[in-house]
């Protein structure tokens, strides 16, 4: 069913997200917050591919309104996967997702397309449509789900690219534009419905220093402009602490390491949150994936080498 | 007991994949009338699938023509039936040559090129980035090239038809001979608009069908891979073309079963 264009909801900021009974971090315990300060509610969720490899075991998360939230990890302990419970691209096993107070159902898809109409997704690599112009993308949410006239809509459009810097470049094809550029293009579709969460995967992957400051600095001013929610995924440190006002660290199978404000997680003393904030390369968290020992693998007595 | 399993499990394998294909055929058919509310999107698809497969199909009908009459007259002279030769070249070309030849060489066309399309735009997201704007692909994307399939395919038999028996005509009559008004005059009396060309429209259609089907499912269940699209691409040419030339035969002994 179409959508006529609404006014957003502009949401007071409140305080960070609460403490999570999962974290083991040293984190200071935050504050309990009410209900309708939390636009996503995670609890006790698990969730595997297949039954043989669970990517996320009974994670629990709250993300607030009106803040940039960034989800901090290593490759592979689910960061995208939480990203896409929320979009209800898969059904969890175990527990619960809630957007807004609802149950998200990944079977019930009149629910998901909804709830979707509130949320914009950049994807990783854009995910932008290749037959079409820079401009025709940015208009495809606004043509498919509303019934705007044209004229309103190029005006939309206009405003948008022009809030990522891209106005200029509305007639260039897809096939013509950078990579950061695309990054920006895709920015600007997935904001064209004024959506009220707004999720980035792997925003600053592939970009340079230049594109990276500026799709930084985009998050952050497009979330206090839009007053929309923000959540980050990244494995980008300092991008992240310079725009979020909450960080959650995730380890392997979504345990969930540390959260709190970027200065507490800077200033944290736990080694496993030092190791991932600083980059060192051993730690708690190995570098080598679990493996049979090296002797062994390459036929040599490790006792007579020694 | 192992190789029990294995086989039992592969069975089991098999079904649950028709099963998905004929739940995932049920959805194309649910998104279609709305893709027909989308009919702009119909007629951009039935450029690109049937306007682009227009040379191949005419070179190739025009080269069957060509040869049909030249082996029809030899066989024929033979038993001095030549006069014959332009009711069989119509009648292999719109019951059989024109659905069948066409459905191949659209397979191979139009197929392998809807399935790189829709396996490409799984790849990069584009399918999945639809989904989460709220939009149905099956409707935006599959819907309209599905009917597009089912639209061009009649078509383009049709006109491999017409100039199957054009060609037919250059050789027989205009090369070797044969008299004129017998070659178009037995056609008239001969053929039946109804049971000959009516039914190789409903052939053609059905394959359409088939192909745009074939097509459209291995892209969307492709790996989201190189390999996976190179695969999908060469599965969907492979299913095909055993595909119609299976429903062809069915169709023929449904169609054609009285002389």
């Amino acid at each position: 069913m179409r959508q006529s264009a609404r006014p957003r909801r502009h949401c007071a900021r409140t305080p960070v997200a609460e403490a999570d009974k999962n974290s083991t971090s040293a984190m200071p315990s935050e504050p309990q917050i009410a209900s309708a300060d939390t636009l996503i509610e995670i609890e006790h969720v698990t969730f595997g591919y297949d039954a043989s490899r669970t990517i996320l075991s009974d994670v629990s998360l709250r993300f607030q309104r009106g803040k940039v939230t960034s989800i901090l990890g290593s490759s592979g302990c689910g960061k995208t996967t939480l990203l896409r419970l929320i979009g209800g691209v898969h059904g969890v096993n175990s527990g619960s997702v809630k957007f807004d107070g609802e149950l998200i159902d990944a079977q019930d898809r009149e629910l998901l397309f909804r709830l979707r109409r509130r949320m914009g997704v950049l994807f990783q690599f854009g995910a932008l449509f290749t037959d079409l112009s820079v401009f025709d993308n940015v208009a495809f949410p606004l043509r498919e789900q509303t019934d705007l006239k044209e004229s309103m809509i190029r005006d939309i459009v206009l405003m948008k690219l022009n809030a990522v810097g891209l106005r200029g470049a509305a007639a260039l094809r897809i096939s013509e534009v950078s990579g950061g550029m695309a990054r920006r293009v895709a920015l600007a579709r997935a904001i064209a419905l004024d959506p009220e969460l707004i999720m980035y995967d792997e925003p600053f992957a592939g970009l340079d220093l230049i594109s990276m400051g500026v799709a930084a600095n985009l998050i952050r001013t497009l979330n206090d402009v839009t007053g929309s929610t923000s959540l980050v995924i990244s494995h980008d440190v300092p991008e992240c602490m310079a725009i979020s006002d909450h960080v959650v660290l995730l380890a392997s199978q979504g345990r969930i390491v540390a959260q709190g404000t970027p200065a507490e997680l800077m200033a944290s003393t736990d080694p496993e949150v030092r190791q991932f904030v600083r980059g060192e390369p051993d730690g708690p968290v190995k570098f080598h994936y679990p493996a049979r020992p090296l002797a062994e693998d390459f036929g040599v007595n490790a006792g007579s080498a020694a | 007991m192992t190789m029990l399993a294995a086989l039992g499990a592969r069975t089991l394998d098999l079904f649950r994949s028709f099963g998905h294909a004929a739940f995932f055929f049920f959805d194309l058919l649910r998104a279609v009338p709305a893709s027909l509310r989308r009919f702009g999107l119909v007629v951009v698809q039935i450029h690109a699938i049937g306007n682009r497969s227009l040379i191949i199909i005419l070179a190739s009908g025009l080269a069957v023509g060509f040869v049909l009459a030249l082996q029809m007259y030899y066989a024929l002279v033979t038993y001095g039936a030549a006069e014959s030769l332009g009711l069989i070249v119509n009648l292999a070309l719109v019951r059989e040559l024109g659905p069948v030849v066409t459905g191949l060489l659209f397979a191979g066309r139009a197929g392998t090129s809807l399935t790189a399309e829709i396996g490409l735009m799984k790849a990069g997201e584009q399918l999945a980035a639809m989904e989460m704007m709220a939009i149905d692909p099956k409707e935006r994307v599959l819907a309209p090239r599905f009917l597009a399939g089912m639209v061009s395919m009649p078509i383009l038999a049709i006109l491999f038809s017409a100039i199957g028996i054009l060609g037919a005509y250059v050789v027989a009559v205009l090369l070797i001979g044969v008299d004129q008004g017998n070659f178009w005059s037995i056609m008239q009396s001969r053929v039946d608009v109804w049971r000959d060309v009516g039914n190789g429209i409903v052939k053609s259609a059905v394959f359409g069908v088939i192909c745009s089907f074939v097509a459209l499912y291995q892209g969307h269940e492709t790996d989201a891979t190189p390999e996976g699209v190179a695969y999908a691409t060469t599965r969907t040419v492979v299913m095909s073309s055993l595909a119609i030339l299976g429903m062809d035969f069915i169709l023929t002994a449904l169609m054609f079963s009285t002389p």
